[in-house]
């Protein structure tokens, strides 16, 4: 009976009506971008996601404005057929500063994510699969950490970087800024991370991994941190945006990224105190940041569910 | 020559201080190659943690070896070093779970968690593994092998969801397996299938067997010795025959009384009163006294030493029963009840 089962080619059904012989190549994340190509979700965001690292990576492409050109006595003009987007304070077109504003805007909020995510997910996995005095010693680390409050935190460690007046190269800044989001915000993404790790941690199929000889790391990073993955990963896309908000708000007080980088954070903030009467210098940029936010949140999305063979 | 797998007095605590619960309280049992030796008792026995200890996959803490040793052809394993006893998981002894669901990965293929035994202990390439992933498959008789691989665990069905456990652990042709309740989860029919299909490789490769359940029925069809735990001790082992024509302590008496037959004639099954003890507070004496029909003041204060009957009916590993009154049951049929 079974023999004969066995002999049978491959049954109506499969889409593609071919034996499928087990060459083919078959592994969780080939078979995640499977999934992907065909969600509509994923499209969308990342047609969004392209767009918005062309932006970042050649503005030029865009405008042919340039960014801190202050026009003086246009200050605060509203969009035109000139000028799209209308233009801020100092009479600096909008919508150049919006399209020039995405690189250093995007390099904060991916790398902060990416550092926090990754920091954030080494530990919570150790601390999940080791348990016991590493889980102890660890989790008061991170208490340390989670203990600052953020916007402190950033002063005491960006003022200390940069003395004051110090004129800094962008790219540090952006690197400073960065480090200092990911110095403050890894025990969330710890927390998150070490939460699943423990539940994964318990299940039957890391048990039977050991009772095969898998070790440590191959079942760390083998069979844990894959079905682990779903709840940071939401987490992370979330953060971009709160990221890129908080880079604001530290330039805002001065110490984030200044002029003349242009930022959507540094846009933003250099408006809040006439939003009534210029709008749309407040408007664009957040546009900018809600359509960014809202692009790697429905990537997020489409990640975690491709991730997930059982949802399909 | 040594054999294959020789457990002796192993002793295991859970917690500390008060609450400290003896789990295994002097286990001792061994598996010759080719042969399988069932274990047999209730929830909490200890069945299942000798074979984590065996395994070496025991979580200390909060498990905690207190004593004993496990020889795998006579070599200590106990004291041996991590990386040894990690390379021999898999290699020479494997283990197949309860519940084939969750002890598959969700996110892979059952073919990618077959092939992870060739392409990381021996270094075979992706597709070679997936290769032979399909071989073994179609060895535990799934139909479709060579498609089913690239399938996810929640596709296969609960019996196809065991077939390919055991065609995991397989892979790396170890000499010992521990079926640890592998048809607990399944239904009846399938319960048989997997038991045969279990039978034969372990025939076909020689391979010795620790068959752990609690199931009477799954036991009588393959196992050659038995061996009943109760309170993290062996109370009874004899050849599967002898146990069930002659049992010689109470309790596996008692578990076979309670065990549905066809061909009784009362309408009424009988169960074993009480319950068993708590590991924590494990009572004086014999630890089955406080549950025993026959128990006398003896029962209470002396424990019982599992000891070689003299039982001509036996076959040549003997009939050891932990009981003071064995051979008064040994020569009563399973069926008849005794009057103390």
């Amino acid at each position: 009976m079974t023999d004969t089962l066995r002999q049978e080619p491959s049954l109506a059904g499969h889409d593609d009506g071919a034996v499928v012989s087990p060459q083919a190549e078959s592994g969780l994340w080939s078979d995640a971008w499977k999934q992907l190509r065909r969600r509509p979700l994923f499209i969308v965001s990342g047609i969004v996601i392209v767009v918005l690292l062309v932006m970042a990576l050649f503005p030029s492409l865009f405008t042919g404005a340039d960014p801190t050109f202050q026009v003086l006595d246009r200050s605060g003009e509203a969009p035109s057929a000139g000028s799209w987007f209308g233009r801020d304070l100092f009479g600096r077109d909008v919508y150049a500063r919006a399209i020039y504003g995405a690189g250093p805007s995007l390099a904060v909020g991916l790398l902060a994510s990416l550092g926090t995510v990754l920091v954030g997910s080494l530990a919570g996995l150790t601390m999940g699969y080791f348990r016991g005095l590493t889980d102890s010693v660890m989790s008061r680390i991170a208490e340390i950490f989670a203990g600052i409050p953020f916007v402190l935190g950033g002063i005491v460690i960006l003022t200390s970087l940069n003395k004051p007046g110090e004129i800094v190269g962008s790219t540090r800044l952006v690197v400073q800024v960065v480090l200092t989001i990911v110095l403050l915000s890894w025990p969330l993404a710890m927390r998150i991370m070490r939460a699943a790790a423990l539940a994964s941690s318990q299940q039957d199929y890391v048990k039977a991994a050991r009772a095969l000889g898998a070790g440590p790391l191959r079942i760390m990073f083998r069979h844990m941190l894959p079905n682990c993955l779903a709840p940071v990963l939401v987490y992370g896309t979330i953060q971009l945006g709160v990221f890129i908000g908080a880079e604001a708000t530290l330039s805002y007080l001065g110490i984030g990224l200044k002029d003349p980088v242009v930022s959507w954070g540094v846009m933003i903030s250099e408006v809040q105190a006439r939003i009534i009467q210029m709008p749309h210098a407040l408007f664009f940029p957040a546009a900018f940041l809600v359509v960014t936010v809202l692009a790697f949140v429905m990537m997020g999305d489409a990640l975690r569910d491709a991730l997930d063979p059982r949802g399909r | 020559m040594a054999p294959l797998l020789e457990v002796d007095d192993l002793r295991v605590e859970f917690g500390r201080g008060a609450d400290t619960a003896s789990v295994l309280n002097g286990v001792s049992y061994r598996v010759e190659a080719g042969e399988t030796l069932a274990v047999l008792g209730e929830s909490g026995s200890g069945k299942s943690v000798t074979a984590q200890t065996i395994m070496g996959i025991l979580d200390t803490p909060p498990g905690r070896i207190t004593g004993g040793a496990v020889r795998f052809k006579g070599e200590e394993l106990l004291g041996a070093d991590r990386e040894r006893r990690r390379l021999l998981r898999g290699e020479s002894m494997a283990m197949i779970f309860q519940d084939a669901l969750s002890a598959l990965n969700p996110v892979y293929t059952v073919g990618a968690q077959i092939a992870e035994q060739f392409r990381f202990r021996r270094g075979m390439s992706k597709k070679d593994a997936m290769v032979r992933a399909a071989e073994l498959l179609d060895q535990v008789k799934i139909p479709n092998a060579s498609q089913r691989v690239r399938e996810y665990p929640h596709q296969f069905s609960g019996g196809m969801r065991q077939r390919a456990m055991i065609a995991m652990s397989l892979a790396l042709d170890p000499e010992l397996l521990i079926a640890d309740e592998p048809t607990t989860a399944l239904d009846v029919t399938v319960q048989a299938q997997i038991m045969e299909l279990l039978d034969e490789l372990r025939r076909e490769r020689d391979m010795g067997m620790i068959l752990i359940t609690h199931d009477l029925g799954v036991v009588a069809e393959v196992a050659d010795r038995i061996a009943v735990m109760y309170a993290g001790r062996i109370v009874e082992e004899a050849d599967a025959a002898t146990l069930y024509a002659h049992p010689a302590h109470p309790y596996t008496r008692g578990l076979m009384a309670s065990v549905p037959r066809l061909d009784s004639s009362r309408g009424q099954l009988d169960p074993i009163p009480g319950l068993p003890p708590s590991l924590t507070n494990i009572p004086p004496g014999c630890p089955f006294h406080p549950r025993c029909a026959h128990a006398e003041d003896r029962c209470r204060t002396e424990v019982p030493a599992l000891r070689q009957l003299d039982d001509p009916a036996a076959g040549p590993e003997g009939h050891r029963a932990a009981c003071h009154f064995a051979e008064r049951f040994v020569a009563a049929s399973p069926e008849e009840v005794l009057t103390p």
